[in-house]
């Protein structure tokens, strides 16, 4: 956690006037929050819901989600994921799809998982469409799609700049948009079309009640993706979509078999999309949910 | 010897003047692609890249084909290719310059391009590519400027050039290899994902790189007084025939593969580019092209009758060099990402300024192209008289 000199300034400026617990300014900024005694945690925990510094940063050895699609029932419970995003990470909006940027959407079953169902197969006699052999439920479903953050990823293997890169600390993709010098190698090189290309200059297209003064925009020609929002991961916050997804996804470290996400995936069956390339998708789908298992 | 581009009839100087006009209209179309990006071409999030990507493939290959006159000369001793070997040469330089300006096109921020250099990653294949195109480049340089220099003075070519010259041979088969793998290993672009990419590469530009060069002798013999020689010209023809051989068995067996063992995402993008799918068929008449062109220049390259026949040659050769561009200027790259990583189908096809700027690249190729072969035949015919 760490803090810039405004903020240090504001923060000792705000505890000299509480003044609680008998403990000094000073003594407090230098203290880690989590070390501090119950009175003094109260206060920083005040300051910190004014300045956003209070909470540990989260951490995990691998960072992974669990996409529980029983929880998405209505088109508002994905696009309230969906808007968050957008919002947060100011994504631009277009309007057309030729130039389109976006980090999460949503798409069909078949779409998804294309290896579940070959394209291959041929028109059946009774009139099912496409011969698609699944529960009509799952046909109508809508899956949220975002950047897998795989443990082995093609995409930064192909990078010539290194402008993107899998973070060794918690596995998470990263994308440093001022390195990038827009040859989407890395598109090309991911399976799951989860990368953006800025095709045009994005600023005039954010919308402007939208547009979220702490977070960087970007500039024309270069490649953006989810990166599972390690800025709010640093402030101690879960990423925006998991917090908008009324417990639908569910984020947590692979690593820790006590995590929510390993408890999930340890009873319930899951699936990850094209797992045959070998790229370790870090992000799993529980399919028709947890009711169905 | 730069000096003998400066001199010239009025054709040299007309045709000097229409490349520049060429190079003119790429230069400001692409400075409105520079300020408005690269949403004026015809690419998307799932075609990522297009026509710009394309030209550079093949434009490797027609590098690396220098090659097929340099091994049978320098290691061979095959005296008949002495007086055209400098030409192959000089088609290499022309030809990676143009690669090295198709990526430049292509790049989202090209004031970055220097990235490559101060944050390497090894790993990726486009890092070495860039490596092999750019040694490349000063091998052939350094040997086609000194060859022909000593050719001028009628003195045999100092000793130091020979161990480059012989470096050049794996260096013409690096960067075509290095450029298949650039395809070749990326997991879920299953058109690309086959091992026999780089032999594939190399056999279509064995064919391609010698073909252009022999309808270039042609064109030389009608401008100037130099003239390549018929037996040259019959021995390149043969290597054309050879590598186009190899080159569409090579096609055959990526079909054999794909259809037989019927595996779905192997078929997909070669049914789009054949045969079409799902409604879209934007691309099949350029690949039946490809197939009737490919057929039609082994049938007279192969039958000695017809490939000794010199009003014969010149169009089994055009078709080799259309056949061989559509494979891969054409329908390879953007082959590759049809259908995108959810079997859709999101169509490409190239905006009149992306087709501005490539033809402003080609100009310039041409442009240097011109001036090189000027110099070295202005050298040739001053040693002649």
């Amino acid at each position: 956690m760490s803090i810039n000199r405004r903020q240090f300034i504001k923060l000792a400026g705000l505890s000299a006037v509480l003044s609680v617990g008998g403990i000094t300014a000073i003594d407090k900024v230098k203290a880690n929050a989590q070390e501090l005694p119950s009175g003094a945690r109260a206060t920083a925990s005040a300051a910190g819901q004014i300045f956003g510094q209070s909470k540990p940063p989260l951490t995990a050895k691998r960072w992974g989600m669990v996409v529980d699609l029983s929880k998405f029932q209505t088109p508002e419970d994905y696009q309230k994921c969906i808007d968050a995003c957008n919002r947060i990470h100011n994504i631009p909006d277009f309007g057309e799809k030729k130039d389109e940027v976006k980090w999460i959407w949503t798409d069909t079953f078949e779409h998804t998982f294309p290896d579940s169902n070959p394209r291959d197969r041929k028109e059946v006699k009774d009139g099912d469409e496409l011969g698609l052999f699944i529960p009509e439920e799952l046909k109508e479903k809508r899956f949220l799609l975002l950047c897998n953050h795989c443990d082995n990823p093609p995409c930064t293997r192909v990078c010539p700049t290194k402008a993107t890169w899998k973070r060794e600390s918690d596995g998470i993709v990263m994308m440093d948009q001022h390195r990038c010098i827009g040859c989407r190698f890395c598109m090309a090189a991911c399976p799951f079309g989860a990368r953006s290309f800025n095709w045009r200059d994005p600023r005039p297209f954010i919308k402007e009640e939208n547009l979220n003064p702490e977070y960087p925009t970007r500039a024309i020609g270069v490649v953006e993706k989810c990166i599972f929002c390690v800025e709010r991961l640093e402030q101690g916050l879960k990423p925006a979509c998991v917090e908008k997804s009324n417990g639908g996804l569910v984020f947590g470290d692979l690593d820790d078999k006590n995590s929510d996400v390993r408890k999930l995936l340890r009873t319930h069956f899951s699936i990850r999309r094209k797992p045959q390339l070998g790229t370790q998708p870090s992000v799993y789908y529980l399919i028709g949910g947890i009711k169905n298992v | 010897m730069f000096e003998k581009a400066l001199v010239g009839s009025k054709r040299y100087w007309t045709w000097i003047g229409i490349l520049l006009v060429v190079i003119g209209v790429g230069v400001v179309y692409y400075l409105r692609q520079f300020h408005y990006g690269l949403g004026l071409t015809g690419m998307s999030r799932d075609v990522s890249w297009g026509f710009y990507i394309a030209q550079f493939t093949f434009l490797v290959g027609v590098a690396a084909s220098a090659v097929m006159l340099v091994i049978p000369y320098y290691l061979h001793h095959y005296k008949t290719f002495r007086r055209i070997v400098i030409l192959g040469e000089f088609l290499a330089i022309a030809s990676v310059i143009m690669c090295i300006l198709f990526i430049f096109v292509d790049l989202g921020q090209p004031m970055r391009v220097l990235n490559v250099a101060l944050h390497p990653r090894p790993n990726s294949v486009m890092f070495w590519d860039m490596i092999v195109l750019i040694g490349y480049l000063t091998l052939n340089v350094v040997i086609g400027w000194t060859t022909l220099g000593a050719e001028r003075k009628e003195v045999p070519p100092p000793a130091w050039v020979k161990p480059l010259i012989i470096l050049s041979v794996p260096w013409a088969v690096s960067i075509h290899t290095v450029t298949a793998f650039l395809y070749a290993g990326l997991p879920g672009r299953h058109l690309w994902l086959s091992a026999i990419m780089a032999a594939r590469f190399l056999a279509g530009a064995f064919a391609a790189g010698p073909a252009l060069l022999i309808l270039l002798a042609f064109i030389i013999r009608r401008v100037s007084t130099f003239d390549a020689g018929r037996e040259a010209i019959q021995a390149v023809a043969k290597i054309v025939a050879y590598a186009m051989s190899v080159n569409v068995f090579f096609i055959l067996l990526e079909f054999f593969t794909a259809f037989y063992s019927g595996v779905p995402a192997h078929t997909a993008s070669m049914r789009y580019l054949f045969f079409g799918l799902d409604g879209h068929y934007e691309f099949v008449p350029f690949m039946w092209v490809l197939a009737i062109l490919a057929i039609a220049s082994l049938v007279l390259l192969v039958i000695p009758k017809f490939r000794e026949n010199e009003a014969i040659l010149p169009v089994a050769l055009i078709a080799v060099f259309i056949s061989t561009w559509i494979d891969k200027g054409v329908g390879l790259v953007v082959g590759g990402f049809i259908p995108n990583p959810f079997e859709t189908i999101t169509t490409y096809s190239p905006t009149l300024p992306e087709l501005l700027i490539t033809l402003g690249v080609y100009g310039a190729g041409a442009l240097t192209l011109t001036v090189l072969y000027k110099i070295a035949i202005g050298v040739k015919e001053e040693v002649a008289t």
